[in-house]
């Protein structure tokens, strides 16, 4: 019965992003002194941010960050998102309800997005030189 | 399941009553409605009342669409049972029909084993069945690679395809590809250029008097915009399909029954096997709708289409599901 395998699978996705994060934190504490780990910590912490999709529509539709910026989409719908950039430079997986997906937003630019599944979907994520974001 | 209080006639449009039926919207009028279980559904088109005494003709086969195996959430948290029922319901029929049609949606999220289950159950019917793939089916990190890899070995471009049986031409689209991005157009899907053009060279020297059944997963008219419930370039495609004078077109993805005639074309969409979605414009957005435990086999269905005669319109059954 795939409908029981499925929050499995979701489990073991879960399961993995920790072990994911887990390494990343390994990897900062081995950086030579723990002062710049703690303040990478705090540059990654400050550098991440989340847009929801709810309701077939991204929020906010219109995001500017700085470069370096990691933005996660959290889908808090009940129907299937996939996001793809117009310009192709990132898609997720199909995003099930409650699932999400990061991309890292290395170099300045307007970067356009839509749901693949529902093109109507559309945000736009504008990316300013580091520490020019506000 | 073969109780005539159960079944319900959906437009088995006579091209004599086209005159009648020209510029008939999708919310109905000139269909007569009844009320079944609450659910409203067509019993025909008016005038058309002997054609609800239809027997068995010269060509039946059976829709299924939109069964999202792998969906998990309320309504419906076991899609895969629910299929099952359908299919169940299919192999009662007194007339068996020849194949299946699924028009998409197979799975939910465009997995192996999710298409693996759905096969799994749909083979009990042994029946063959002829699948075209909804948007559901081309979100795999190939955008499509997966699908057309599985379903699509014998079809053309981007899964297209045509045969024909027992005098009737069935045509396969595909208008999960080529969305257009919502930025500065509706957003709507198309079909585009590639396949619009070997669809005209398909149906080119056929005779008019041949019966066209299309399939595709989205609707083939603009049902609701705001929703992307649409295809782009449907027009163009009708185009060439007007000339004949029965034309069916048969798609899913909107999860309810809603029929538009237009001249010698009659659009039918699909109840799902899985999930209803809300009427257009009646929700803050499309999606899954809730209902009553109890109540979720009023809004599933499968459709049977039955030729009666290889000249005229087939004439239309949707069943809902037997809880």
């Amino acid at each position: 019965m795939s409908t029981t395998t499925s929050p499995i699978a979701r489990r073991t996705r879960i399961g993995l992003l920790i072990g994911t994060l887990g390494a990343t934190a390994l990897l900062a504490a081995g950086l030579p002194g723990l002062g710049a780990a703690n303040q990478a910590a705090a540059d990654v912490a400050a550098r991440a941010i989340t847009i929801k999709i709810a309701s077939f529509a991204f929020a906010p539709k219109d995001l500017t960050i700085a470069a370096g910026t990691t933005v996660t989409w959290e889908n808090q719908d009940e129907e299937v998102h996939r996001l793809a950039a117009v310009d192709n430079g990132f898609s997720s997986p199909a995003l099930d309800n409650s699932d999400s997906y990061s991309h890292t937003f290395a170099t300045p630019g307007v970067y356009k997005y839509i749901c693949s599944i529902h093109p109507y979907m559309v945000g736009r994520v504008i990316v300013k030189p580091a520490g020019k974001s506000s | 399941m073969a109780d005539r209080d159960q079944r319900e006639l959906s437009g088995a449009a006579g091209i004599n009553r086209r005159g009648l039926l020209k510029c008939m919207g999708w919310a109905g009028t000139g269909v007569v409605w009844s009320l079944a279980g609450g659910v409203p559904r067509t019993l025909g088109l008016i005038g058309s009342a002997a054609a609800a005494e239809a027997t068995q003709g010269e060509l039946t086969f059976v829709q299924i669409s939109d069964s999202h195996i792998g969906f998990h959430l309320p309504p419906n948290p076991n899609p895969t049972a629910t299929l099952g029922e359908a299919i169940a319901q299919i192999k009662a029929m007194p007339s068996q029909p020849a194949f299946l049609v699924h028009t998409g949606d197979i799975s939910h999220l465009s997995k192996e084993e999710q298409w693996d289950t759905a096969d799994q159950v749909i083979k009990s019917a042994n029946k063959q069945v002829f699948f075209i793939p909804g948007e559901h089916d081309v979100a795999d990190a190939g955008n499509g690679k997966a699908y057309l890899d599985r379903y699509g070995k014998n079809a053309q471009g981007k899964g297209w395809y045509s045969f024909d049986v027992a005098g009737v031409h069935f045509i396969g689209l595909i208008n999960v590809f080529n969305f257009q991005p919502g930025f500065k157009s509706a957003g709507l899907a198309t079909l585009g250029d590639h396949q619009l053009e070997w669809l005209e060279k398909d149906v080119a020297g056929r005779s008019a008097s041949t019966p066209i059944v299309v399939l595709a997963h989205l609707p083939m008219w603009t049902i609701y915009q705001q929703w992307g419930w649409g295809t782009a370039d449907a027009g163009r495609a009708l185009s060439y399909l007007r000339r004949f004078g029965s034309v069916t077109v048969l798609n899913g993805h909107i999860h309810q029954i809603i029929q538009k005639v237009e001249g010698n074309v009659t659009f039918h969409t699909a109840a799902s096997t899985a999930f209803p979605q809300p009427a257009p414009g009646t929700a803050p957005a499309p999606g899954p709708m809730k209902v009553a435990a109890g109540e979720l086999h009023k809004y599933l269905g499968v459709r049977t289409v039955d030729y009666v005669s290889s000249k005229g319109a087939p004439a239309l059954i949707d069943s809902p599901l037997v809880a």
